[in-house]
């Protein structure tokens, strides 16, 4: 079939609008990433505007032997895997009651959480019984007042609804209970909507600044987020100082610049790193939570 | 009577029994929402009240509308509504078409590698931190060393403190917003478009239908359900602003235009520990959310028929 001059022209402006989005969202990670690979003089010169121009390592030299980095990248990693363990199996434990048509507090609980996706105490409240609790300043903080999210249980729930039934009553006849059926039938069956939840709540608990902000004061325990705004949007001179050891200024404040795009670089490494892997679950997750919307 | 009621025993502790496990299962989710959820509840009178620190949630003498009075009275007022109304709303305005357009951009396009290409890179920026997007933007826009300053000066014009300047802030704010989510919010129409019968398109190529009567007439039609749900979702949340991007953004300089009202109940809150005050102030933004929630909803089935209830 021959091209119409007027379809020609629509997917030219196809192609240019999806370039141009590929290139605004391309090119400032590119750059920082260009800067946080280039020498201290081009930089200083401001010579780096695409690629990295005098390759060097020195920035990551400058950057990963800082101490506190580390900690708070293993902070993170903690708040990480410990939060979406406890995540995973919190909503199983919530959803699967939940999802069964027998039970017979159901319809009860099912209001009883979906109710506070409507109404809360709000931040003071909940900041009182925090503290009152303890919780200030400890590990705990980031990972047990969301222990679980209501959206996720509720995608979870019509999950283990989609189970037909036929296959819990005839594991009921050869004696199963509901544990074991739970943990032998139902989470093998919905392993790829586990997987979705298990990667909306880990990016969840890597990116958490707002727990950490109002919960962790102490600097050991806080997770990188509250590391990279010290560094990033404070730009601490108390941290640049350290990593920049005994420089002149004007070497100083140069390298304080490569300190933060290397800083950006190496917080979202890891995400990047595992984004190819998990990519192909985004459509099926999205439009598992559109269901439910 | 006294048989009904032992019959209702009798019946509670024989489904007890038998559901034993999944209420052994639900127990600790049980006890999690009460404790972080429920608790914080009545907290909410703290509004009401006036709290003295050292002592418990529900102490303090009654005040009646003490602090919402001296809150609605205040200089603040206003400011705080319009900012947070506008900082939700820019963004809806200009961000809404966009991820639809990009999804209409992807679906037509035929090169496979380029497509899952554009995706890949378009997705990216949902995933990252919004402290790492704040730093970015900050130091992207830095008066001494930003990029873009840098190109401002080249062209041989004068540096901006965008940064310290009010009158900045909601662009870098809808603009960066845009930038973040459309790639992400573009998967859902994706999804619908795929879904569409394509036995309209083949009648619609019989009858000489070009490209752009084709995206007009029928796959913007075909997806109006997904465009009208998803615009009342965000309608209903158009109060609540991002707490964090605003507070990592926004320096006393520019207040003006950047102050919310969940920056603002975090510094007369958590800050300067005026409980009662940041109560109220919370709870205004609550009531005015469910307002704007309820009153979406109305509009939308009577223009549409659809609703969210």
């Amino acid at each position: 079939m021959q091209k119409s001059r007027s379809d020609r022209l629509f997917y030219t402006m196809i192609y240019l609008l999806t370039i141009l989005a590929v290139v605004v969202t391309l090119y400032p990670f590119l750059y920082v990433v260009s800067i946080s690979f280039s020498s201290v003089d081009a930089i200083d010169k401001q010579k780096v505007m695409l690629w990295p121009v005098g390759f060097t390592f020195s920035g990551y030299k400058m950057v990963l032997q800082y101490r506190e980095l580390w900690v708070s990248f293993y902070n993170t990693l903690w708040y990480t895997v410990v939060g979406t363990l406890l995540n995973i199996v919190a909503t199983c434990l919530a959803a699967f009651p939940l999802s069964r048509q027998k039970f017979f507090l159901r319809r009860r609980l099912n209001f009883f959480i979906a109710f506070t996706m409507y109404f809360s105490g709000g931040l003071i409240p909940v900041y009182m019984l925090i503290t009152s609790l303890g919780l200030y300043n400890t590990r705990w903080v980031m990972v047990l007042p969301v222990l679980v999210i209501t959206f996720n249980v509720m995608i979870c729930r019509s999950a283990f609804e989609g189970i037909p039934n036929e296959i819990f009553e005839s594991a009921s006849i050869d004696g199963a209970n509901e544990l074991t059926m739970l943990y032998r039938l139902a989470v093998p069956i919905i392993k790829p909507t586990l997987a979705v939840l298990t990667l909306y709540y880990a990016v969840f608990h890597w990116n958490n600044f707002f727990s950490a902000l109002l919960y962790l004061g102490k600097q050991d325990m806080q997770p990188l987020q509250m590391f990279l705004r010290r560094v990033l949007i404070m730009a601490s001179p108390e941290v640049m100082q350290k990593m920049g050891g005994t420089m002149t200024s004007g070497a100083l404040a140069v390298s304080t610049l490569q300190v933060r795009y290397v800083s950006i670089v190496v917080s979202i490494l890891p995400i990047v790193t595992i984004y190819p892997f998990i990519q192909r679950y985004f459509v099926k997750g999205i439009t598992l939570g559109a269901v439910k919307g | 009577m006294c048989f009904k009621v032992k019959k209702r025993i009798s019946t509670l502790v024989h489904l007890v029994k038998r559901d034993k496990y999944l209420l052994l299962m639900f127990a600790p989710i049980f006890l999690y929402y009460v404790i972080f959820m429920y608790i914080p509840m009545p907290g909410i009178l703290l509004a009401f009240r006036n709290f003295m620190p050292g002592q418990g949630m529900f102490s303090g003498e009654w005040v009646g509308l003490k602090w919402f009075d001296q809150f609605v009275n205040s200089i603040y007022f206003w400011r705080l509504l319009r900012n947070t109304f506008l900082l939700a709303f820019l963004p809806l305005l200009f961000g809404f078409p966009i991820p639809i357009l990009f999804a209409v951009c992807i679906v037509e396009i035929k090169n496979r590698t380029f497509k899952r290409f554009a995706q890949t890179v378009t997705y990216l920026p949902h995933f990252i931190s919004t402290v790492v997007v704040a730093g970015m933007i900050i130091n992207f826009l830095s008066p001494t060393d930003g990029i873009v300053n840098t190109l401002i000066a080249k062209l041989g014009m004068e540096k901006v403190n965008f940064m310290m300047d009010a009158s900045w802030f909601r662009t870098i704010f809808t603009s960066s917003d845009i930038w973040q989510s459309f790639g992400f919010s573009s998967i859902i129409y994706i999804a619908a478009i795929m879904g569409i019968d394509q036995e309209m398109y083949d009648s619609g190529k019989i009858d000489g239908v070009n490209k752009f009567q084709e995206l007009w007439h029928l796959t913007l039609p075909s997806i109006k359900p997904t465009i009208v749900i998803l615009l009342l979702l965000s309608l209903g949340g158009i109060m609540s602003v991002g707490f964090e991007k605003v507070y990592l953004l926004y320096n006393g300089a520019t207040y003006e235009t950047a102050d919310v009202l969940s920056t603002y109940v975090y510094r007369m809150g958590i800050e300067g520990q005026n409980y009662g005050f940041a109560t109220a102030v919370g709870l205004f933004n609550s009531i005015i959310t469910f307002i704007l929630v309820f009153a979406a909803n109305t509009m939308t089935r009577r223009l549409t028929k659809m609703s969210l209830w």
